[in-house]
């Protein structure tokens, strides 16, 4: 196999009235899906060529966005998607180096970038172009597996997007390993969380190609309603959902899951940000027949390196391993001195193998800095990918997730990760969300909070049982609600950058 | 209902929810809104809003809310 298509492919012919996938207004089936794919691709070619270019998808997160996706990769170019609530001035930022050949979108959409002074093409107008059998096929005799497939945008701590590029073979292999670890077949049927920008849709939008299953695209708002969410869970007969831990702990602190059970549901996965062992605890004893698994890895790894599946009871102030590296992705740990971490000795987590992206899109000096030779292997080229993340195995041989490498701070000599500090925070009972922060002006570790009458001497009195003292926050800050970026995580730039304006 | 406005201007300034109708569809109030609003109704009005009444019904106007905060008030 050589080209994602051939997923697509395979499983419509296999089963072409299967519902592929579903947004609230429209479902696809597999026949459909192929045919609007191909209509685009034929269109795309028709105006520009198979020429590997950046193709932008701006539409609304549903089921079109997906028909473009693949269209775009029909027609020999690569897809790009851009949130569609995104301001234009982001945008801007994104189409500053993605510098897209066109950008595919609605009527509102061209409404919305007009400012950009962009090349757009009808959604519309696309789909229902006939397809040119000959020219796609022209076009797929030619493509090779290391062809650019997707670039995916993720913030720079500078502030300037970067663009990781994916090719079919990271896909490819990545979602081989996804399919067989998480037994995804026909059967499975997905309740997706997460947008098509976000690393985290490759797995459950590939893996539902792979396998002939259906994913059903959860609209956002049932997010801030916990009883639709799980009626539409059960509606949809959902079995399989693959979320980021904010939004799982959405209904474990409502405790949605004492009043209605997602009765279909066999496998809840989840990654993007550290899992609080407190609100998976009640997911588990709701759920005991559930299989859960922690997932890790950076878009830069297509989605995932590593993952674990919970095994064993953790008590809440206990942090779930990342576990072990995934079918053929390997990982390793260099330490402060670039060799080899000894047992139990942390380091930052390198990964190597098919699933490692290309390279950040026309930003050669990020590339250079992330994808470096392998400092174990001198003998000849083997591009690795530094992930940033610390990391330490544990005395049981599995990963241990300790902090970003930014993250981890100098405070009064010692060298403190902030993921420490978060995970005690989160195992107070009543805290609902946290987010630790270092004011290095200030030389002093904050503390955000959500959660119900809590009081500042409660919880210095609390966190003094778990953390040294040089670890304690030097302030607490109770807020409302805790701020969230797109993808649905704790965002934590922003409170970075406006904590002080929170205090009351 | 004077005291609920005064709650809703200061989770979502800006908006005039006597006015205001679609509150849910028209992406007014979202999930975190809806999370700060509940925390801050139950504080004021001293009652417990329940998963099983955060439906879009009871939030899609300050009118409903406010019938869904009476209603709890009696129980």
């Amino acid at each position: 196999m050589k080209n994602v298509l051939e997923l697509l492919e395979h499983s419509a012919a296999k089963n072409p009235q299967k519902t592929a996938f579903t947004c609230e207004e429209k479902a696809l089936t597999y026949k459909e899906l192929l045919s609007g794919a191909k209509s685009i691709g034929s269109a795309l070619i028709e105006s520009f060529g198979a020429q590997k270019l950046p193709v932008a998808v701006y539409l609304p997160r549903g089921v079109e966005c997906l028909e473009a996706m693949f269209g775009v990769v029909y027609s020999g170019n690569f897809y790009t998607v851009v949130d569609y609530e995104m301001p234009p001035e982001r945008i801007r930022a994104v189409f500053d180096t993605l510098k897209p050949a066109a950008v595919i979108t609605d009527e509102e959409g061209i409404q919305k970038i007009s400012s950009l002074k962009i090349e757009t093409r009808l959604f519309e107008t696309l789909v229902n172009t006939p397809i040119n059998v000959a020219l796609l096929r022209a076009v797929r005799e030619k493509s090779i597996d290391t062809d650019p497939l997707y670039a995916l945008f993720t913030s720079g701590s500078t502030g300037v997007p970067k663009g990781a590029v994916l090719n079919h073979k990271n896909v490819l292999s990545y979602s081989q390993w996804f399919v067989d670890t998480f037994d995804i077949t026909e059967e499975t049927v997905f309740g997706s969380q997460t947008p098509f920008y976000f690393s985290m849709s490759v797995s459950d939008v590939f893996g539902t190609l792979r396998a002939g299953a259906t994913l059903h695209i959860i609209s956002k708002k049932y997010f801030s309603f916990p009883m639709p969410l799980l009626q539409y869970l059960n509606e949809r007969q959902v079995n399989t959902i693959y979320w980021v831990p904010s939004a799982l702990c959405i209904l474990a602190n409502w405790k949605a899951l004492d009043y209605l059970k997602p009765e279909h549901l066999k496998k809840v996965l989840f990654a993007g940000e550290v899992m609080p062992t407190k609100q998976l605890n009640y997911w588990i004893e709701k759920l005991p027949d559930v299989q859960f698994a922690n997932l890790f890895g950076p878009t830069e790894t297509t989605d995932i390196c590593t993952y674990y599946v919970v095994d064993r009871k953790f008590l809440d102030t206990e942090t779930l391993p990342i576990g072990k590296a995934c079918n053929n992705c390997d990982v390793f740990i260099v330490n402060e001195n670039g060799a080899l971490a000894k047992d139990g000795e942390e380091g930052e987590l390198y990964a190597r193998g098919s699933f490692l992206a290309m390279g950040y899109y026309g930003n050669p000096q990020k590339t250079a800095e992330a994808f470096v030779q392998n400092p174990l292997n001198p003998n000849y080229p083997e591009t690795v990918y530094k992930t940033g993340d610390l990391v330490k195995y544990n005395e049981k041989g599995e990963l241990i997730y300790i902090t970003r490498k930014d993250f981890q701070i100098k405070h009064m000599g010692y060298r403190i990760e902030l993921g420490e500090v978060e995970a005690a925070a989160n195992s107070m009972p009543r805290v609902t969300a946290c987010c630790a922060l270092f004011d290095a002006v200030l030389d002093k570790i904050v503390l955000v909070v959500t959660g119900k009458k809590l009081s500042d001497d409660e919880m210095f009195t609390y966190l003094k049982t778990l953390l040294p003292d040089y670890m304690m926050p030097g302030e607490i800050i109770k807020i409302a609600t805790m701020p969230y970026n797109s993808n649905g995580k704790i965002d934590r730039k922003w409170l970075s950058a406006n904590y002080k304006t929170l205090k009351k | 209902m004077e005291q609920l406005i005064e709650i809703l201007n200061s989770v979502k300034p800006g908006v005039d929810f006597k006015k205001e109708q679609n509150l849910i569809e028209d992406h007014i109030l979202d999930s975190l809104t809806i999370v700060m609003l509940v925390a801050q109704l139950n504080d004021e009005f001293d009652i417990e809003i329940t998963p099983l009444d955060i439906v879009p019904e009871n939030f899609k106007s300050a009118e409903a809310i406010y019938k869904m905060i009476e209603r709890l008030e009696e129980e």
